[in-house]
Formats: structure tokens, C-alpha cells, sequence
């Protein structure tokens, strides 16, 4: 099928980058089909409508709404994937893995391994979360670390329109599986447009901003408020180096330690709770790998140790804020 | 169509084959030349045999930890098997899968699964990939009767009729959930009327008699390669050596245990082909003497190869760099 291609805007949200990645990807690769609850058009193209429009392009064979069933729909995923399909299943939110995990982890995660390297699970699990819009304890939760703890699958956590575009390209095209956390509270912050075949490698993070004085680590959220963070400390003449992870595991520790090397300093800042996350695997391989170089211990700054909230007071105070991120830049450089 | 008499020769085979293979790794175990977690399939290899003459090499099957009935009877060749299970670097799966997890693409074996039912949402997505491209070619989803009080069989069934996909879904119901039985653990006594609440085609046959189950299968078969959906296929069966290796078997009432050995598909199936004029004794007696050689060269290539390297530690995790 062809179609004319219309050119993008010059600023496009998370939502249209998204889409017109996954559509892209079809256009040019047959075997990218879509499917999760609601992704059709008939049921309204998806829940926020990342999918709307797909399948009137691409017909209901390739773009399918299913029964709320993810784990019988993401197990098909699964095995479609393992003779050469590139399934991009929508999990609507992140919590909703929990019912799935099987197979995710039992199975995407170690087919590759488990078969000796026969057969491999090229598959995108797009899934929403994010605290901020009230929907409390079972709708918003940060879940990366079960799926970075588990060897055989690839988190990615885009920050802005352009890389969710090319992180995308690059998921569907990647050869393992791939949980793709997409921030729900940002999906409408318009960004400058990805040029169209964009793709932004997995594994490989972005300095956002080069600084002297500390490293600021985050990935999807977080990166915009240490950005906010990296601006107000420059008024206090502190200068920071931005890190957006975009890839979460595996971990570019390339260009953390290069930087970490740099600063001496490092703040890690994540939307998931505080205590076995992803700051701290960052943290420990910092001190692990640059003791001598560090001038002040790695600072987590992460949300509360508990069930995301209900109420809008608990649910702002539950989440960190952008005066805790400085805080915690302050911490480390009052240990100079 | 019923089994033609080559058919049935060859059902035959496959079961002597799956039979004696059981024989020689349990030989083995005791002998303890061979440590692993075996889950026996003795009694149930009537039910594989009688599918697979209906299969070709395109069609897909799904296992689980107790399949290696499904895989012999699908074409696993045994030596890659043996291999395998002796976790050596010249298995199916470079002795990094094990007796749980055995693939071997090539004969249509794409997953076996130690997780109770999760095989079946695996096999929808194999249905569906070969739905997707028009192609001819039917899954057979492999499972016990325990696996159907598990969530993932009742999304599959589901999924599987929403989308009618080509899969049959042949539960080989031994009457056992681990040690808890039937009655003990399933609301109903014949796993197939839980085809009704998907709108599907369930039956139950006799899993000991292997004309019922090529006969019952190849309805299923020719419904799913007409496109108009999967079917729930229940084979009633037993299995002669618990749950697995070691298993004692003291939660199996005496009188069921001897009644089921009486009813061993195997002998019973062999004396029937004799007294039928299927076969003479002499022509079986060859198939299981080609076997038995078969068995011991593949025996003797699992035991001569070499433990794979500890390099395996960092292959296979994800793609190879260069190639993701």
C-alpha cells in the first residue's frame, strides 16, 4: 500500500510521535502488526489515541483490538514474534504488567537464551504510567526495575517527542524484546519533530546538557525537571551536566562514567520509588567503578517508599519535587 | 478419513519410539548417567503419535516440562534430544534449555514451556502469525488437565475463537494435576465442556486408542486449516511414572494404578494391530529393533559430546552486537 506522506509539523507531542513512528515502521516492514485493548479506530484508536488511525491504514489483520486478556494476548505477541513477526502490543498501563509477567519474563526475557539461540522475540510492549493525574494506587506506578532486573529484555523511557519517535523506529527494529514506558502526564508537551526514519540507537543516553560541577542521571520525567533543577542552581552558579538516559537497560556506562569522571558528582532522579530501583543500580556501579574519582557519595532522589496515592496533596508529596533534586545537588557539593 | 493401515503402522512407530526412549532415560537416571528433572510421559504416547501422522513439517506444536512424547512424535531427532537432556553443547538447544524447555524449529517444536499453561497464549500468537500471512499451517497446543484451571488457557480459548485462529487445543488429561486429582481440583469431570463458554468444538476420546485420537484430531485439523477456528481437543490418558522422576506415586488409589497399566496403550495398541493383520509381530519387532539402534547412537553422541563452554553464560541474552 502507498500512501503520500504528509509532512510532519514542525512541533509534534509524544502522542503523534509515537504514532507516526509505529506507523512508519509498517509502512516499511510488513510484519509490524499492532494490537492491544482498544488500539483500532473502531474502538477509538487507542485510549489516548496512540494508535488512532492505524488500522483504516493498515487493516484489521495487521491492527487488532483485543479482549482484556493481556496475558493471552501478550503470549501471542509472544509467539508471533517467534517466526518473524514484530508485534508492537499496547499494555495499556504499566501496572497492568503485573498480569502478564509471566510472560514477559518466563518467557520474551529467556526464549533467546533458553533455545540456544534459535529462536528470539522481536517485541515492543508499549505501556502508559505516571503519577500526577490522580489515578492512584493500581494506575501509576514506575515499574522498570522488574523488567531491568531481568536479563534478555531491553527499557526504554523516551523524554520528549523526537526520541520517542526514534526510540520507537529503533524497538520495532531491534532484534530483542523491548518494554517502551511512555510518561502519560507529558504525553501533550509539544517538542521540535523527529525528521522522518529517525532513529535514536538503544543503549545510548544523550547529554542534554554539558556542566561542570555534578551529573544529573534521569530518564523519561525526570529528565525535564533536572532540567528545571540545572537552571535554577546556574542563577547559584552551580553548573550541571543533564544525562537523559533514554535507554534504561541496558545502561550506557560509557557516557555516565565519562561524565561522572568528569563532574566528580552525580544525582540520580527517577519517578519510581526510592529503594531497589533503577538509582540505585546506577549509583552502586558509580561507586563501584569511580570511588576514587567521586567527591561526595551518588544522591538518589526517587519517590516515596509507598503505594502512589489518591489524594492531591499525598499525591504531590509522594512524588519527588524539583527542590528535592536541588537539595540533593547541594548535598554533594557541601561534601566537597 | 479413517487411519489407513501404513498409517497406522507408522502411529505404531511413533509410540515405540516415545516408549522406548522413556525406558532408556529412566534406565539412565537410575544408572545416574543422566541427571535431570524428568517429567515422564509413559502411558501418554498414544496421544502425540496419532496427531502427528496429520501434521506436516510447517505445522507448529507447544509442549510443556512433560513433552518429550510431543517432540519425539513431531521429528525432534533423538541424539539433538539425548544431547539435551545430558545439557550437552550439541543439543537442541546448546544444553542451555533443558528437559523443560526444549525448541527445535526445524521439526515445528517453537516452544516448551515449565510454567503450567503458558504455552497456550504462544501458541494463539503462532496461529496468528501464520493467519496474518495467509499461510497453511496449524498449531497444536500441547497441555494437561491442570493447566485448564489456569488463567492463560481460558484467554486463549477466548482469544483463539474471537480471532479464529488455527490452533487445536489437545489437552492430555492423565487424570493428575501434580498429586491432586481431577476431581479433587477441576469443577468438571471432562475438560472439553469447557469448550462451550468459548463457543468452540470440545470432544473427548479415549487417549489410549489411537484411532479415537487421529480421528477426533483430524476434525480439529481440517476445521483450523478451513480457517474457521480452533478447537478444544481432550484425550483422556495416564501417566504410568508420577508427577516426575522420584515420585512415588502414594496419592494414586492402587486399584486406578492397575487398572490403568492394564489399559497400556502401547501393548494394547501392538496386540491389536497383530490380531487385525495390520502387522505381523515380526514386522513390529523390526521397528523397535531400528529404534533401539537409533536410541543407542544417540545415547552415544549425547554421552561423547562436551559440556558446553562457560562463554554460553554471555550468548543468547540478547542479539549479537552488530546484528540488534
Amino acid at each position: 500500500m502507498s500512501q503520500t506522506l504528509v509532512k510532519p509539523p514542525a512541533k509534534i507531542n509524544t502522542v503523534q510521535a509515537i504514532n507516526l513512528a509505529i506507523a512508519d515502521a509498517m509502512e516499511a516492514d510488513e510484519n509490524v502488526i499492532v494490537f492491544g485493548e482498544d488500539v483500532a479506530d473502531l474502538e477509538g484508536g487507542g485510549i489516548v489515541k496512540v494508535t488512532q488511525g492505524l488500522s483504516t491504514r493498515f487493516g484489521g489483520n495487521r491492527v487488532r483490538s483485543t479482549p482484556i486478556s493481556e496475558m493471552g494476548f501478550v503470549g501471542a505477541a509472544v509467539g508471533a514474534s517467534l517466526v518473524g513477526l514484530r508485534p508492537v502490543v499496547e499494555v495499556m498501563l504499566m501496572n497492568f504488567t503485573a498480569v502478564c509477567m509471566d510472560q514477559i519474563t518466563n518467557h520474551a526475557a529467556k526464549l533467546r537464551f533458553m533455545s540456544g539461540g534459535q529462536t528470539h522475540v522481536p517485541l515492543v510492549i508499549r505501556t502508559m504510567t505516571g503519577a500526577g493525574f490522580g489515578t492512584g494506587g493500581q494506575h501509576s506506578d514506575f515499574l522498570e526495575a522488574w523488567f531491568c532486573h531481568t536479563p534478555g529484555i531491553k527499557v526504554v523511557a523516551p523524554s520528549n517527542p523526537a526520541d520517542a519517535y526514534g526510540l520507537m523506529r529503533a524497538a520495532i527494529a531491534d532484534e530483542d524484546p523491548v518494554i517502551f514506558i511512555e510518561h502519560l502526564p507529558t504525553y501533550w508537551v509539544a517538542g521540535p519533530a523527529p525528521a522522518p526514519g529517525h532513529f535514536v540507537p538503544l543503549g545510548k543516553a544523550a547529554i542534554v546538557q554539558e556542566g561542570r560541577d555534578v551529573t544529573l542521571i534521569g530518564y523519561s520525567r525526570s529528565v525535564h525537571d533536572i532540567r528545571a533543577a540545572a537552571v535554577n542552581l546556574e542563577k547559584s552558579g552551580i553548573s550541571c551536566e543533564v544525562i537523559d538516559l533514554r535507554t534504561i537497560s541496558p545502561l550506557d556506562m560509557p557516557t555516565i562514567l565519562a561524565s561522572v569522571a568528569k563532574t566528580g558528582r552525580a544525582v540520580v532522579v527517577h519517578e519510581a520509588v526510592r529503594s531497589f530501583g533503577a538509582g540505585a543500580e546506577i549509583s552502586a556501579r558509580l561507586h563501584e567503578q569511580l570511588w576514587t574519582k567521586l567527591k561526595a557519595p551518588v544522591q538518589r532522589v526517587a519517590s516515596k517508599d509507598c503505594p502512589v496515592p489518591f489524594s492531591k496533596p499525598l499525591e504531590t508529596g509522594f512524588l519527588y519535587s524539583v527542590d528535592d533534586i536541588e537539595i540533593a545537588v547541594r548535598t554533594t557539593l557541601a561534601n566537597a | 478419513m479413517p487411519a489407513s493401515q501404513r498409517v497406522l503402522v507408522e502411529i505404531y512407530r511413533k509410540m515405540a519410539l516415545i516408549k522406548h526412549n522413556d525406558d532408556r532415560f529412566i534406565s539412565m537416571i537410575k544408572a545416574g548417567r543422566l541427571t535431570m528433572p524428568y517429567y515422564s510421559a509413559r502411558g501418554q504416547e498414544c496421544i502425540p503419535a496419532a496427531i502427528s501422522v496429520l501434521l506436516t513439517d510447517r505445522d507448529y506444536i507447544t509442549t510443556i516440562y512433560r513433552g518429550v512424547h510431543d517432540m519425539l512424535a513431531k521429528g525432534v531427532p533423538p541424539k539433538l534430544l539425548w544431547a539435551e537432556l545430558a545439557g550437552r553443547a550439541t543439543g537442541t538447544c546448546k544444553g542451555k534449555g533443558g528437559p523443560m524447555h526444549i525448541t527445535h524449529p526445524e521439526s515445528g517444536c517453537m516452544v516448551t514451556t515449565g510454567i503450567v499453561g503458558a504455552s497456550m497464549p504462544i501458541a494463539c500468537g503462532l496461529g496468528l502469525a501464520a493467519q496474518v500471512r495467509g499461510e497453511d499451517r496449524v498449531v497444536i497446543a500441547n497441555f494437561g488437565d491442570g493447566a485448564s484451571n489456569i488463567g492463560a488457557f481460558h484467554e486463549s480459548l477466548n482469544l483463539a475463537a474471537v480471532w479464529k485462529l488455527p490452533v487445536i487445543f489437545v489437552c492430555q488429561n492423565n487424570l493428575f494435576a501434580e498429586h491432586t486429582t481431577l476431581a479433587n481440583g477441576t469443577a468438571v469431570q471432562d475438560i472439553s465442556v469447557r469448550a462451550a463458554g468459548y463457543g468452540i468444538p470440545g470432544v473427548t476420546v479415549d487417549g489410549n486408542d489411537p484411532r479415537a485420537v487421529y480421528d477426533a484430531a483430524q476434525e480439529a485439523i481440517r476445521r483450523a486449516r478451513a480457517g474457521d477456528g480452533p478447537s478444544l481437543l481432550e484425550a483422556k490418558t495416564f501417566r504410568f511414572n508420577g508427577h516426575v522422576f522420584g515420585d512415588a506415586g502414594e496419592y494414586i488409589p492402587k486399584d486406578q494404578y492397575a487398572a490403568a497399566v492394564a489399559n497400556d496403550p502401547y501393548p494394547r495398541f501392538r496386540d491389536a494391530l497383530i490380531a487385525e493383520d495390520v502387522a505381523t509381530s515380526a514386522e513390529l519387532d523390526e521397528i523397535d529393533a531400528l529404534i533401539e539402534t537409533e536410541i543407542n547412537e544417540a545415547v552415544t553422541f549425547a554421552m561423547d559430546s562436551p559440556f558446553p563452554e562457560l562463554s554460553e553464560l554471555g550468548i543468547d541474552i540478547y542479539a549479537p552486537v552488530g546484528q540488534a
